[in-house]
């Protein structure tokens, strides 16, 4: 069964008729054309889907699209502004947080929901915050860099 | 690699009594929460349903209140909610730790504590894609025949893998539940079954309202924790958890109430543990303790890591919570 659905991605109403059954993931890069957010481990383990819901961080590819009606979605497409990298962007290029790229913006995007709960967060709450994303070339130490940094610039 | 997911309809009730009915309609359905785990297990084939009824909706279900006469927790209430709610976790230390405990940041921000409660039991033999299954004949839990964990045995071993039940449970929880039959509550504890196959005491077409806790001594009488055993340091299910509440009782003595959890089909309070009086060696008592946990606990070959350990880890993790919260009520 469809049903229309009408949220905010990234600052833009959508309405769209959607399956019940239609994953948010799939909503965004098969229907919306945003293929920031990729699809990983298609389980809810890795956070490479990782967007903003109502500003807080969720895994997409466990969210359905019909239970995002009326809702703020905030995908890595819209963190860049005017033709600007945001502070986060800019501070994972700068600092090398990435590498291959793939968990790049579900990284970014959790670091933006920890940011705007915690603005100069500690270690721990960073490697809270990245607690459900993972990524297997950098060994961390320089995403973690990235978003020191990005916090730094934010004061 | 994991299935597409199957098509459904989704209904969205507003009230309890709509869910109710919605239910009756079409006793096939399955009620949804946050989804964290329903979805995962949808893909992966475990779950026959065409229709899923999405409780979010229900304003009845978000109810949070932490007054004299206790702590009032929706069903619906997220675990996120809780993480960040400070009455709660001064009060209800182990119930803040479980939540902290439970999946990453993101499951949080959707996933229940109603969801949490009747979280599905989990097993490597089961956890696995539909090709995987039919290639090793299925099992009891699932369209097979056999336990491949327990084989000459008659019940599923699955194991419970909830962090908030036995966090709830030390502090004397119950559950509120709806159904046909209108209302009705009951312990925490008598929720579970010993069978991974069918170890929820929903009758049909029931599910949870809210969670009652009596109220929290904030004059430091009662302390609580959690802790848990997982292979990587976030998202992991429990290989073992345990949640420990130390009541220091008017007499002068110390009440230990534990409860563990990854271990068996059920979160369980471990019983028979007598409070430690005043004339009494405490580290005797625990020793003692960690020896009943040893005695009442069965995990078995679930998940790769061997059931022995997690025997040894559950224990040593209530023996060191228990050694801490006691010396934190002095």
């Amino acid at each position: 069964m469809k049903q229309i659905i009408a949220l905010r991605i990234n600052g833009a109403v959508c309405e769209d008729a959607v399956s019940d059954s239609l994953l948010l993931i799939d909503y965004l890069r098969e229907v919306r054309h945003l293929t920031g957010a990729k699809m990983g481990c298609d389980g809810g383990e890795c956070g490479a889907c990782t967007v903003l819901v109502d500003g807080h961080p969720r895994p997409a590819c466990i969210t359905l699209a019909a239970s995002c009606n009326g809702r703020e979605i905030e995908t890595i497409e819209g963190q860049v502004s005017n033709g600007r990298l945001s502070a986060l962007q800019r501070a994972f290029h700068e600092n090398l947080g990435t590498q291959c790229g793939y968990c790049t913006p579900g990284m970014i995007m959790a670091a933006e929901g920890l940011l705007r709960r915690s603005p100069t967060p500690s270690d721990r709450e960073i490697r809270t915050a990245l607690g459900g994303n993972l990524c297997r070339c950098t060994g961390y130490v320089k995403i973690i860099k990235s978003i020191r940094a990005a916090a730094g610039a934010q004061l | 690699m994991t299935e597409a997911l199957p098509e459904f309809t989704l209904d969205r009730p507003e009230t309890i009594d709509q869910a109710v009915t919605a239910m009756a309609k079409r006793p096939s359905s399955r009620f949804l929460a946050g989804g964290t785990d329903l979805i995962v297990n949808m893909r992966r084939g475990l779950v026959d349903t065409d229709c899923l009824i999405d409780l979010t909706g229900i304003s009845e279900l978000q109810q949070l209140s932490d007054g004299k006469s206790g702590l009032t927790i929706g069903a619906g209430v997220t675990l996120r909610e809780i993480c960040e709610h400070r009455d709660i976790r001064r009060s209800y230390g182990a119930i803040g730790e479980a939540c902290d405990a439970i999946a990453g940041p993101g499951h949080r921000s959707v996933a229940t504590v109603g969801g949490n409660l009747c979280l599905d039991t989990r097993c490597m033999y089961y956890n696995q894609s539909h090709w995987w299954r039919k290639a090793n004949d299925f099992c009891l839990k699932y369209k097979g025949d056999t336990c491949h964990v327990a084989p000459t045995g008659k019940r599923c071993r699955a194991a419970f893998s909830g962090d908030l039940a036995p966090a709830l449970m030390v502090h004397g929880a119950e559950v509120e539940i709806a159904g046909p039959d209108g209302r009705r509550r009951m312990p925490l504890a008598d929720l579970y079954h010993e069978d991974g196959a069918n170890h929820l005491g929903l009758k049909s077409g029931e599910f949870i309202v809210a969670v009652h806790v009596p109220p929290g001594d904030t004059q430091r009488m009662v302390r609580s924790a959690y802790a848990k055993v997982r292979i990587r340091g976030a998202i992991d299910f429990p290989l073992a958890g345990v949640a420990v509440a130390c009541t220091r009782l008017a007499s002068g003595e110390v009440r230990i109430t534990s409860a563990l959890t990854g271990t068996n089909s059920r979160p369980f309070l471990i019983e028979g543990f007598d409070p430690i009086g005043l004339d009494q060696d405490p580290d005797a008592a625990f020793t003692n303790l960690a020896k009943l946990v040893q005695k009442q606990v069965s995990p078995q070959r679930t998940s790769t890591i061997g059931s022995h350990y997690r025997r040894l880890a559950v224990s040593a993790l209530t023996q060191r919570l228990a050694k801490r919260l006691t010396l934190e009520l002095e």
